[in-house]
């Protein structure tokens, strides 16, 4: 019991209100889940029920990490990198001579979480969009299979760049020096990039199911709408300036800077994912997490927001990187 | 043995099979938990019968035994262990065949025994892409046993993961799809046809999980 109440005792405490938040959350969803069937007795609320249960098991694992240290926040985020970057190559155009290049994709991404162990941020900034980028194409000319061979290259560093380098940003966040991580630690900051992501994922949904009417991408995604997009960026910016201060150093232009993009990113990377997914033919890149789909139509929006929110940080708050 | 195959299957084999292929199933409450059954599933790769093992149902796992060439794994040593203390096979004399020996008599009793045989109707691996002509067996087990339903089952990246004659095993998505059972009519080529179309119908519903 001590030991329970020394585990807590050493924590933020305002990361601790803030899973608790999310956890308010959460039991007001199951809540409203549980109304539904009395409301509308006809609806069928399986996909929903789904993805609440989903979620539980997504946030317990992330708090669980995140709580627990640098650490074994870098393990799960070697297991959510290993199977994006599996769903993605598994479904990408690869050919048949390229399986011993899949392998490699997978060690890149053992040695960039290598990186992040180390600490050593001027090594993980250079290794993936500069030696990755060179050395996998020379691989693939080594073995010789030239059809399609730029198209390939390009699937392979898509693959690499979104599900590990820019993922890894996340686990990277973890590394910053308690002196910097003001107020809330760097668990503090990882937790604050989670929520206003996939808070601003929820927003432009619920701004699009009640007034959307103008479609915005109709050829990649036909449900998302102009009022989604703007109802969402606003929802989204206004959480980014009033709990900003509360989770991360930020404050004035750096904050206001945050606060305008990260909902952009957002949006930019769910849109650009469903690009790629309509492009390959499929609606899910997995059926991993129930109600929800694979790991990667999870994650698509922080593959867009993770590398955005670190260089904001870095380059107004942060000496370490 | 029995408890022991089950725990290495579901504590061993299922773990190391999520890591390398996903282990997505699409109709999995289709499965047949009793005997007699016939899944028959296409073929590229020996991770074919591990997906099947640790993808089934723990209630139904005790009865499921693939059926596998007793030329190639009882050939002694650790694979043979393996093979029957592990997998369960039930061996097929595959170079018996056309000699007179009724080289599915072990697969006919295990059947009338109540067991779920998987077999790979194709009797071969091959590229993953193109189905290779079905053989008749399969359509003589259903005709032999016609109490034994007969699942289509189509597997879905497996020979992207380990392919015929390499030995590293490469992490893929792979998804196992599988169809409502079929009856034995009393027409053989009639059953190997509609057994063949249900399972192009598998892998037209399959995700593009295949090389390009």
């Amino acid at each position: 019991m001590d030991a329970v109440t020394a585990f807590f005792a050493q924590q933020s405490p305002v990361v601790l209100w803030g899973l608790g938040g999310v956890l308010a959350v959460l039991t007001l969803a199951v809540g409203i889940t549980a109304l539904l069937p009395v409301l509308k007795p006809a609806g069928d609320f399986t996909n929903l029920r789904q993805r609440i249960a989903s979620w539980w098991v997504m946030i317990a694992l992330l708090a669980g990490a995140l709580l627990l240290g640098w650490q074994a926040f870098t393990a799960l985020m070697i297991v959510i990198s290993f199977i994006a970057l599996r769903e993605f190559l598994s479904l990408a155009p690869v050919r048949r001579e390229d399986r011993l290049i899949v392998l490699a994709a997978f060690v890149a991404m053992g040695i960039n979480y290598l990186f992040i162990i180390l600490d050593d941020y001027g090594l993980y900034r250079v290794f993936i969009p500069t030696y990755v980028f060179l050395i996998i194409p020379f691989l693939m000319a080594c073995i010789g299979q030239t059809r399609a061979f730029l198209a390939t290259t390009a699937t392979f560093h898509w693959a690499i760049v979104t599900c590990v380098y820019n993922l890894g940003y996340i686990a990277f966040l973890m590394r910053t020096p308690a002196a910097e991580a003001q107020p809330a630690g760097a668990a503090g900051l990882v937790f604050f990039l989670l929520v206003v992501t996939e808070a601003n994922d929820v927003a432009q949904y619920v701004w699009g199911k009640l007034f959307g009417k103008r479609k915005i991408v109709p050829k990649v995604s036909p449900n998302k709408t102009w009022e989604g997009f703007i109802g969402g960026w606003v929802t989204t910016s206004a959480l980014i300036w009033f709990l900003g201060p509360v989770f991360t150093p930020l404050s004035g232009i750096g904050l206001a800077t945050l606060a305008l993009f990260l909902p952009l990113a957002g949006f930019a990377g769910d849109v650009t994912m469903s690009a790629i997914k309509r492009d390959i033919g499929v609606k899910d890149t997995s059926a991993l997490i129930p109600g929800h789909g694979g790991l990667l139509d999870r994650a698509d929006s922080l593959t867009f927001t993770a590398p955005l929110y670190f260089h904001i940080l870095a380059y107004f708050a942060l000496g370490h990187f | 043995m029995r408890w022991f195959r089950r725990l290495v299957l579901v504590l061993i084999g299922r773990p190391i099979a999520r890591v390398f292929t996903g282990a997505d199933i699409i109709g999995r409450e289709k499965l047949p938990l009793k005997g007699p059954a016939i899944l028959a599933a296409n073929h590229a790769s020996h991770v074919d019968t591990i997906l099947m093992l640790t993808l089934y149902p723990s209630k139904g796992l005790d009865r499921v035994r693939p059926a596998a060439a007793a030329d190639y794994f009882l050939r002694g040593g650790l694979i043979s262990w393996l093979s029957n203390t592990i997998i369960g096979i039930v061996p097929v004399a595959r170079d018996k065949a056309g000699t007179g020996v009724d080289v599915l008599a072990p697969v006919r009793a295990a059947l009338e025994a109540g067991d779920i045989v998987l077999i790979f109707p194709e009797g071969t691996r091959g590229d993953g892409e193109e189905m290779a002509q079905l053989k008749s067996g399969v359509a003589r087990l259903a005709a032999d046993v016609p109490q034994a339903p007969v699942y289509p089952i189509w597997l879905q990246g497996a020979g992207r993961v380990l392919p015929k004659g390499e030995a590293l095993p490469v992490p893929m998505n792979c998804t196992v799809l599988v169809g409502d059972p079929l009856h034995w009519q009393g027409d053989r080529k009639a059953f190997l046809e509609e057994l063949r179309v249900r399972l192009e119908d598998l892998k037209a519903k399959a995700p593009p999980q295949r090389w390009a």
